[in-house]
């Protein structure tokens, strides 16, 4: 199955593009206006973050935007209700942790997306090993499931976590959590290098990407980068949508120069 | 007690729901584990080092006062004198042993009440290692002393800010800190939860609490207790007497606090790498747990209790805050020995059930001591220092 998100991917690459995704926390303060801005200004695709209590991937960045989400009020169900309304003209993704799909249940949390507009799913606490069931239930709605790999996955599980994947497959920069870095790791050209060894789906690095220029270096190997922490420290700074569309403007122009 | 299945299940529970750059990291603990346990070298050295710095074997003591006034037999397995006061030292002392034979040179633990760093940061001394142990804000305010106690150790104590400040808290950022720093470092967990092999893992390491008890009680009873009770957070120390008795008839009863009852009150959930029962709300949040003793103060449960609770071979019943103080005070006076809050939930549950306990023998894991909470209860019960 390729669904509406790898496709979208897909044929940007085939023009010679490379792939910008953006995480945006929903739930904070005039996140919508964030999503549309980031769109606007040249994101490929979208992620929207559904806060969660114990996000034990994220960095303080976040972290912190996931916590004063949650004190607003922000629910599963009020991220997807705004989500529905959003008419970007590019794929949506969630990113979210696995409770929150586990606990409506997968058959109920792959509906509600479907109802959301929303075309694909990260869940980076539900690792592959784990993932069958949810992966199952989601394809049969019409959910893509990104697979997270791992600097440290082994070679052995790589081919299967990459096959598994659908939407695109999230090449995990470094050895840590979310948050910007002052150099690009080692690993994450490494990690997206091997990722396109095994499979021909977009393989994008997230995690530990933070200038345009890191950007850049990192599509030296693989086919776009996922920005969140810098975006979201848009937001925490109080620059608005105003700030986040000039952020992702400026990764946009520097990739499309290459 | 049964081993897990490959795929690190006690039933239903379990599993290993960790982002996927620790899933290599849990499958080499496994590993290693799986060699070091089925190595007599590592295991005479693991219980030499626990007789020698350790204390062990822990005496068993009877209750004559207590049993007295509730009409019950009551036995206490006493964890409270193993070294650094808690049963913690005995997962400790084996996961310290086994981080070493794995070539890392850092641990990285959380702690909720402070026993658990103690007891890592004491076996970090002893073994000429790192230590850094994560401990939420509001419980460093509330258990300054064990703070300091891991410094002296030479540990670094980070305060938790981030979600609750508490132990659940303190899990999230030990596991932050072992993704970013996996090739020299081993997150020693401290109690029967996480991703597998940890539940496991950590019961193995406790089992010899069970087993002595259960020679204790043969050579002083004569048989098998009628009920074996344990207080539970997590439920390491539970897990530890419970697998000495589980095959036998001994009813199993482990007490989880009001503010904290994962089993009592949670739902299955996913978080800390495992499947389990968890207090969260109707959408799935996490929810705090609140107790008078912050090392029971976790949302969540280790999933081997999920399961025994299941399928009914233990039960786990909980007690509020006031029994607990009542409980802690009585222990001190009737027997001159003041326990943990901790395990004066398992005292309370017994006072509590007393009536229905006539005649029967009852094992208490004294799980630890109560000398890191006698200030919070002076606060508690309004006494003034006296100078």
């Amino acid at each position: 199955m390729t669904g509406p998100f790898e496709e979208a991917l897909r044929e940007k690459r085939a023009l010679g593009k490379k792939l910008l995704v953006v995480y945006v926390t929903g739930g904070f303060e005039n996140w919508e206006a964030s999503v549309e801005a980031a769109a606007a200004a040249g994101a490929d695709a979208i992620e929207i973050g559904i806060p969660f209590s114990d996000p034990v991937m994220d960095g303080p960045v976040i972290q912190q935007a996931s916590q004063i989400a949650l004190d607003r009020g922000t629910t599963p169900l009020s991220v997807l209700q705004a989500a529905a309304d959003l008419d970007t003209g590019i794929p949506h993704a969630v990113m979210t942790y696995y409770n929150l799909a586990h606990n409506p249940g997968h058959e109920r949390f792959a509906a509600s997306l479907v109802r959301a507009g929303i075309s694909a799913a990260i869940l980076p606490d539900l690792p592959y090993v784990e993932s069958a069931p949810w992966r199952e239930v989601a394809a049969k709605a019409g959910i893509e499931t990104v697979m997270l790999a791992a600097p440290t996955t082994p070679d052995h599980r790589l081919g299967d976590l990459c096959a598994a994947a659908h939407g695109f497959v999230y090449a995990v920069g470094l050895l840590g959590v979310t948050g910007e870095r002052s150099a690009l790791a080692d690993t994450a050209t490494k990690i997206a290098a091997r990722c396109k060894a095994v499979t021909d789906k977009p393989v994008l690095v997230g995690v530990g990407i933070g200038s345009p220029a890191q950007a850049v270096e990192a599509c030296t190997v693989a086919d776009g980068v996922i920005i969140g922490s810098a975006l979201v420290r848009q937001m925490l700074d109080g620059h608005g949508a105003a700030g986040v569309g000039q952020l992702v403007s400026s990764y946009r122009a520097a990739l499309d120069e290459g | 007690m049964i081993e897990p299945t490959p795929d690190g299940r006690f039933g239903e529970f379990g599993g290993r729901f960790v982002p996927e750059t620790l899933i290599p990291a849990c499958e080499e603990l496994e590993v290693a584990f799986r060699e070091a346990w089925a190595d007599p070298t590592f295991v005479d050295d693991f219980h030499r080092v626990l007789r020698d710095y350790g204390g062990r074997p822990s005496p068993l003591t009877e209750c004559f006062r207590l049993s007295k006034q509730l009409g019950c037999r009551v036995l206490l397995k006493r964890e409270d004198l193993n070294h650094t006061g808690s049963h913690k030292i005995n997962n400790v002392i084996g996961q310290a042993l086994l981080a070493q034979r794995m070539g890392k040179t850092r641990l990285v633990a959380e702690t909720g009440a402070g026993q658990h760093g103690v007891a890592t940061a004491t076996a970090a001394a002893l073994l000429d290692m790192d230590c850094k142990v994560y401990m939420g804000a509001v419980d460093v305010k509330r258990q300054s002393l064990n703070v300091f106690r891991m410094q002296l150790l030479g540990a670094e104590v980070e305060a938790v800010k981030s979600g609750s400040q508490t132990l659940k808290d303190a899990v999230n950022e030990a596991l932050r800190d072992w993704v970013a720093t996996l090739e020299g470092t081993h997150y020693c967990l401290g109690t029967v939860m996480g991703p597998h092999p940890y539940p496991w893992m950590v019961r193995t390491f406790h089992h010899v609490i069970g087993d002595e008890a259960n020679e204790q009680c043969l050579a002083l009873t004569g048989t098998d207790p009628d009920v074996v009770v344990a207080c539970i957070g997590g439920g390491s120390n539970a897990a530890g007497i419970f697998s000495g008795f589980a095959s036998s008839e001994s009813r199993l009863v482990g007490v989880e606090p009001a503010g904290g009852a994962a089993v009592g009150r949670g739902v299955p959930g996913v978080v800390h790498g495992m499947n389990s029962y968890l207090m969260q709300d109707e959408v799935g949040q996490v929810q705090e747990a609140k107790s008078i003793s912050a090392g029971l103060d976790y949302p969540g449960v280790g999933p081997e209790h999920a399961f025994l609770a299941s399928i009914g071979r233990a039960e786990y019943p909980s007690v509020n805050d006031q029994e607990v103080i009542e409980a802690f005070q009585l222990l001190s006076r009737t027997e001159g020995i003041i326990p943990a809050l901790e395990t004066a939930h398992a005292i309370a549950w017994v006072v509590r059930e007393a009536k229905n306990l006539q005649g029967q023998t009852v094992l208490i894991n004294l799980s630890g001591r109560g000398d890191k909470d006698v200030d919070q209860m002076m606060e508690i019960l309004n006494v003034d220092r006296v100078v």
